[in-house]
């Protein structure tokens, strides 16, 4: 973990590079460290359960998992409503980010010591369920708390740090729950035990180091006037017609467009695992460890795309990380074959992550004031989830029409389309993408291209 | 609060943290290792040469699950004896089936930091010919009457974004020549008559009914259907629907499954149904109870089954034509299997 100064900057900062002067934060503010560790902590805990629920429901309960996967696409839908919700909540008057969050957080810790009680699958159902909607609860306002916390010019970083420190988290899980059960065979319960404890310090880091009201860097506003000020008065709470008025912003509405044009043609992990698998011939004793080759990517790959972003633009990259996809779905359709195609998808799907998960919340913060912040990235975040899951329906019945093959093909040309269709309304940048100091496409943005 | 409170607290909460979460281990440590001495009600087991050679008298195999040193071993008691003392063998399995003197055991490995588990094929001694990794939780195994063929199934938990999806993988190897159909899924199938491809589509339960062709259920779009497999056309043809676990009767005139009945609870879907494959068939059986295995014949009149049991699985057994009653057969057992 590395923070960087800011680098020498030619636009009008207000003070040298290398300054200390009080008022001026790092790249990297305390608060996105503390809101990382969050995550991190908190995805330990979700992992552990992740890695051993299977193993728990057929060897300690004795059913048969396979009834598990019905309860998605309701989960799907109520996620993105809990989602909004969350989102339009957390902007009551600049204090709320943080206590929304921590009831999701917590929501989602008191979770795991039910699984203790759930004996069924309907029950673990319904507790994985209440999990999510935990999840689903904090993710706009602690992406909306980063963006507060981070100087408008360093925000594409600071997402990449805490999505690095996310992913970590993520991969670390499943390790800490097989030592468990190293030490203590069957012991799932101590498993779901230490992971509500691991929970509770996340809960517990939040409410300690978190600031509720993380002094505001310029926000960037609809006119591009940013105060640079350090801090703002509360605003007015935001009512949930202000929340959908949103879309009325021109930036916003094309990002939100843009995100689920892209997430409609974006084939999710699921199926892009099997079609490495099938594809590919990946052994089936290595198919567990595909997902793990994406993350490791994404870690190792979020910090130094974000800090890129901040240089050419969120926008951007983001767009480039969905042009990532097209050489990985073309490597998969091709004939090509061996563990070395396998790795180089892995990578270029990693790379897809780290240059559109930290970079979209990075590039929706530029796109509405901070008063509505915790709105708008419910509303963008959503729009892709959305789009993403009717991307699954649509995939997974054009699979059953064709085949696995002529349905990736399909997506790859309406990914190709769709990506060229959200260039064209991404290049029209009637509003910078951070406020005053982003320099967001330095080069050729097309000068006063009439909209 | 200032910084030095907040660490403080901190502090206190990790140690507090720390301690119940330690405890919670040491206690279920503590439990497993209980499990490791000897029951005082239990069966008697002791250790002995456990043959799978179908000579002289007629044994049952089964995965040894009564408290003590020899917890999850492969052990042997006489056919017409399953209260009598128990062979263990040394050998551990998750899941175990054998057939003409070939073993196939699935295995748990303790690895450095993740378990990963394989799929051996014995030999009449119950050593290792072969292994095979397989990619996720075992839950059926099957040889083939011949002992030529093996098959097993393993679930498989997709990644943390697919969160509760579960797929299986359903393999089957050759023990002449160690050729391996590591998926089953890349057959082509004929669903109603016509040519099916889905992303869906997951297989388990293989049944042998001889080197060529064998029976398995095929899931896809929420059903389940019996399907006929043939080895040599690399086909899965779909016979009827609603049948999970299928288990070929010795004669080859029927299959034991799992149907899930309508109107049971969410919680305890299944049935134990006997389907004649001539006429299509169906016989309710006279176990009432909800059923979790792939049922094994003994003969062609009775069916052995497990049922969960006060030390994780008891067997069962029950009259294939749907009359008379579920008998106990043997308590902390399960994956049996009959030799000769």
């Amino acid at each position: 973990m590395y923070l960087a100064d800011s680098r020498n900057s030619t636009t009008s900062s207000t003070a040298a590079p290398g300054s200390t002067r009080p008022g001026r934060r790092p790249a990297v503010p305390g608060t996105v460290l503390a809101l990382g560790a969050v995550s991190l902590i908190t995805d330990v805990s979700a992992e552990m359960i992740t890695a051993v629920l299977p193993l728990y429901v057929v060897t300690a309960l004795g059913l048969s998992p396979l009834g598990f996967g019905l309860l998605d696409g309701i989960n799907n839908g109520v996620g993105a409503l809990v989602r909004l919700a969350g989102g339009h909540l957390a902007d009551g008057g600049g204090r709320r980010h943080k206590v929304v969050a921590g009831i999701g957080y917590g929501l989602s810790a008191v979770c795991k010591p039910l699984l203790l009680l759930a004996r069924g699958l309907p029950a673990i159902s319904a507790v994985l369920a209440a999990d999510r909607a935990g999840k689903g609860l904090r993710t706009a306002p602690r992406d909306a708390m980063i963006s507060l916390a981070t100087r408008p010019e360093h925000r594409g970083r600071a997402f990449g740090v805490h999505r690095a420190m996310d992913t970590a988290g993520a991969l670390l899980g499943p390790l800490v729950a097989f030592a468990v059960l190293r030490v203590a065979v069957d012991g799932y319960d101590a498993v779901f035990t230490v992971s509500a404890c691991v929970a509770a310090l996340g809960v517990l880091v939040l409410v300690l180091f978190v600031p509720s009201r993380p002094g505001t860097a310029t926000p960037a506003t609809a006119t591009g006037t940013g105060t640079g000020t350090a801090s703002t008065p509360p605003a007015p709470r935001p009512t949930l017609r202000d929340s959908l008025a949103l879309l009325r912003r021109p930036a916003l509405r094309r990002l939100t467009l843009c995100a689920a044009l892209l997430g409609l043609t974006t084939v999710s992990d699921a199926f892009l695992y099997l079609l490495l698998q099938r594809r590919l011939g990946v052994p089936a004793g290595l198919f567990p460890l595909l997902p793990l080759g994406t993350s490791a990517a994404f870690l190792l790959l979020a910090v130094p795309l974000g800090a890129l972003a901040d240089r050419i633009g969120r926008r951007r990259l983001f767009l480039a990380g969905h042009a990532a996809l097209l050489p990985a779905y073309a490597l998969v359709l091709s004939p090509l074959r061996g563990p070395a195609t396998v790795v180089t998808v892995l990578a270029l799907h990693g790379a897809f992550y780290a240059a559109t998960d930290g970079v979209l919340a990075a590039a929706t913060a530029g796109a509405v004031p901070a008063a509505h912040l915790g709105a708008g990235q419910a509303l963008v975040g959503t729009g892709q989830a959305l789009a993403r899951f009717v991307c699954s329906l649509a995939f997974g019945a054009a699979w059953s029409f064709w085949d696995g093959r002529a349905a990736l093909a399909v997506a790859a040309v309406a990914l190709a389309a769709a990506a060229l269709v959200a260039a064209r309304l991404l290049r029209t940048t009637d509003t910078p993408d951070t406020g005053r100091t982003d320099r967001d496409d330095p080069h050729n943005t097309p000068q006063g291209a009439p909209r | 609060m200032n910084r030095r409170t907040r660490l403080a607290v901190l502090l206190f909460a990790v140690v507090l943290l720390a301690t119940v979460g330690t405890a919670a281990v040491l206690r279920a440590a503590d439990r497993s290792a209980v499990r490791d001495r000897q029951q005082a009600d239990g069966p008697p087991v002791r250790t002995g040469d456990v043959t799978l050679r179908p000579s002289g008298a007629r044994q049952l195999l089964v995965r040894n699950l009564a408290w003590g040193p020899h917890r999850d071993e492969i052990a042997a008691v006489p056919a017409g004896q399953p209260d009598a003392p128990r062979t263990a063998s040394g050998v551990k399995c998750l899941r175990f089936h054998a057939a003409a003197g070939t073993g196939i055991c699935l295995q748990a490995e303790r690895g450095a930091l993740t378990d990963t588990y394989r799929a051996v094929v014995l030999d009449s001694r119950l050593r290792v010919r072969h292994s095979f990794p397989a990619p996720g939780i075992p839950t059926r195994s099957r040889v083939s009457p011949s002992g030529h063929l093996v098959a097993w199934t393993v679930f498989v938990s997709g990644d943390s974004y697919a969160g509760t999806a579960f797929s299986t993988r359903t393999a089957i190897a050759d023990t002449r020549t160690w050729a391996l159909d590591d998926n089953l899924e890349q057959y082509a199938v004929t669903k109603d008559g016509r040519p099916y491809h889905a992303s869906d589509i997951n297989i388990w339960g293989v049944t042998f009914a001889d080197d060529t062709r064998f029976y398995a259920t095929l899931a896809t779009g929420g059903r389940t259907y019996l399907v006929r497999g043939d080895r040599t056309t690399r086909t899965l043809t779909t016979l009827h629907t609603n049948v999970e676990c299928p288990s070929l009767s010795p004669d080859g005139t029927r299959i034991a499954y799992k149907k899930r009945v309508p109107g049971a609870s969410p919680d305890a879907p299944w049935r134990l149904y006997v389907l004649d494959l001539a006429t299509m068939e169906e016989t309710a059986t006279a176990e009432h109870r909800n059923i979790d295995d792939q049922a094994l014949w003994s003969g062609n009149g009775t069916l052995v089954y497990a049922m969960p049991g006060d030390y994780g699985s008891d067997l069962w057994t029950v009259p294939a034509d749907g009359s008379g009653t579920a008998r106990h057969l043997m308590t902390s057992a399960v994956a049996p299997a009959y030799t000769g």
